[in-house]
């Protein structure tokens, strides 16, 4: 059975506003750093999607380093995280706001 | 191209990967001591070496790597850009006081890297390029501003930062994902090809891949509202870094905004435009003036209510975007030329300006406005400059500022579009007027005249006499920049 295109970006768009949801509304950064995993995995899904729609891989290629970056990116923000935790001893985002006027 | 005849254009950026890697290296088999002044020769040495391969190398005005990448004038002169903003800041790195007891090997290797992730930024012609050059270059910027590792402030601002920058590419790569699902392919050139052809009715595909763009690119420019980042990230930085995250990754984002966005949403691919034309049914135009007074009018809003030097400095960087944003409006080869000489010019001033913020930090550790009272008396060497910098900035004459914004403004009339933004603009030049002066108020009107100056480094003071010289020179004489930029104004297009 082939799943048509429009349920897959269905799908992928769903996937992405749970993300972009959790980021906006979530006070661990830990939770924020998975919520845009979240909307970073419903773009891989759009792009293998699309990809298989148009019968080429450059959406596939894409894919991986999507992949690549974004566990790079992972790494470097849950360092910080830790260098924060380090000094301040708490991680909910809303009590971190010692840069203000 | 070929790969292999690819790699003899792509000379500069393999001689930064180069000496990158022989950073690492290096690091690991010298011992503590001197370890920063090796490496800081090394990084010196490094952007003495690619500036010269970027003066040899000839530029072919064609597309490398399959099209991925294009060697052509206009990204070699914004490659010029971060060159000289990653060497001012290499040279200024080890007379600052706040990195005095940190290991900078990874500072150096880090911006190094970062101008190699805006070299690519630069000249990007491909979906995958595009993403790839933009978390390079914001990764590297992470580090680089949480670099005070010990240091409260710091860590809150790179915590920000990533939080924002990942959330935004996040947003920005999802309308990749509907570029390359209309296309099927990921060159820039074919995706102007699929949004030329849509079928009618369904501009909106188009409209929601552009603003989700506008998403990842205005967040590198620090266009509002994606600017919430720039506040925090550049009061907690070290401030060498601060100042060069106001220069250089801006002139990337608006390196890549306009040859993306130009090419993608035009509706002729046939490049440089005279008129440039967005695709039938998208209100490109409008869209971009509405984020360009937005940004210009909130970034001076808030830049009056700042007592910290640094962050106002940011808000007035939120607003510079948004006096360049006004010539992305038309687009034209006359809005790029501006936005170009503007670019230059702000890269003399606002260095500038953080410099000297740096040097009043070294010697008495201000950051607060009202702290800076009568250094005008105490620092007169320093203090003189500032005030030609923020004249610069405000754009009054005869400084570069003054012409830089003269030439932006000098497109919406031109073209007889948009007067409410021209006007929204003169207002705003208005207002920015009022917190600069306020910091020029504080340091000559204020306070006492006092017997003994003080003076720091000579290596500073020479930058920020060496800054204030373009800044006073192309305020009379300008026009080799501008022949430089009309020379520079080929981009590049396989129809040519």
């Amino acid at each position: 059975m082939v799943v048509p295109l429009h349920h897959i970006i269905a799908i992928a768009s769903l996937l992405f506003s749970i993300g972009v949801l959790g980021v906006l509304f979530r006070r661990n950064a830990i939770i924020v750093f998975m919520s845009i995993e979240i909307m970073l995995n419903a773009v891989n899904l759009a792009f293998v999607a699309f990809s298989n729609y148009h019968g080429n891989v450059h959406g596939q290629v894409f894919v991986f380093f999507t992949m690549t970056l974004a566990a790079a990116e992972v790494a470097v923000g849950l360092a910080i995280i830790i260098s924060l935790f380090r000094n301040l001893q708490t991680s909910d985002i809303t009590e971190i706001h010692n840069l203000k006027n | 191209m070929t790969n292999l005849q690819s790699t003899a254009y792509f000379l500069p950026e393999l001689l930064i990967t180069g000496f990158a890697v022989l950073i690492v290296l290096i690091d690991v088999f010298i011992g503590r001591a001197g370890r920063n002044r090796v490496i800081w020769t090394l990084s010196l040495t490094a952007v003495v070496v690619v500036g010269v391969a970027l003066y040899v190398q000839p530029v072919p005005g064609e597309a490398l790597f399959y099209g991925s990448l294009a060697a052509d004038p206009f990204s070699r002169f914004f490659k010029w850009i971060f060159l000289l903003a990653t060497a001012i800041i290499y040279f200024i790195s080890p007379y600052t006081r706040q990195l005095k007891d940190t290991a900078q090997n990874e500072y150096y290797l880090f911006l190094l890297l970062v101008m190699l992730g805006m070299f690519l930024m630069a000249s990007a012609l491909d979906l995958i390029i595009i993403y790839l050059s933009i978390e390079i270059v914001s990764i590297g910027s992470f580090v680089l501003a949480g670099f005070l590792k010990s240091d409260r402030l710091s860590n809150e601002s790179s915590l920000k930062y990533v939080i924002y920058g990942a959330f935004s590419s996040g947003i920005m790569l999802y309308g990749l994902t509907l570029l390359f699902g209309l296309a099927g392919s990921t060159s820039i050139f074919d995706v102007q090809e699929a949004l030329a052809n849509l079928p009618q009715g369904s501009e909106l595909m188009a409209l929601v891949a552009l603003v989700m763009i506008l998403v990842g690119f205005g967040y590198k420019i620090s266009m509002v509202p994606f600017h919430f980042w720039t506040p925090d990230v550049y009061q907690g930085a070290p401030t060498t870094i601060t100042a060069y995250l106001s220069v250089a990754p801006k002139a990337a984002g608006f390196a890549l905004l306009l040859r993306v966005l130009g090419i993608t949403f035009g509706a002729d691919p046939s490049i440089p435009w005279e008129e440039w034309v967005p695709l039938t049914g998208l209100p490109f135009g409008v869209l971009i003036a509405v984020f360009a007074a937005l940004t210009m009018t909130i970034g001076n809003v808030l830049a009056i209510q700042q007592d910290s030097v640094k962050r106002m400095l940011a808000y007035s960087s939120v607003a510079h975007a948004g006096y360049m944003l006004m010539a992305v409006t038309l687009m034209n080869a006359q809005a790029l030329q501006a936005i170009m000489f503007y670019l230059a010019v702000y890269l003399f001033m606002n260095l500038g300006a953080f410099v000297v913020a740096i040097v009043v930090h070294n010697q008495f550790g201000y950051d607060d406005i009202d702290d800076w009272k009568g250094l005008g008396f105490k620092i007169p060497l320093i203090a003189v400059p500032m005030g030609i910098f923020l004249f610069g900035l405000t754009g009054l004459p005869p400084t570069a500022g003054f012409i830089g914004k003269v030439y932006l403004f000098a497109v919406l009339i031109a073209a007889k579009q948009f007067w409410w933004l021209a006007v929204v603009g003169v207002l705003n030049s208005v207002v920015s007027l009022y917190y600069y002066m306020r910091i020029l108020k504080v340091m000559f009107m204020d306070g006492e005249p006092v017997d003994k100056t003080v003076s720091d480094h000579p290596a500073m003071t020479a930058t920020v006499l060496a800054l204030m010289v373009p800044v006073l020179l192309l305020g009379v004489y300008w026009s080799p920049l501008l022949e430089l930029i009309r020379s520079s104004l080929r981009i590049f297009s396989p129809g040519l």
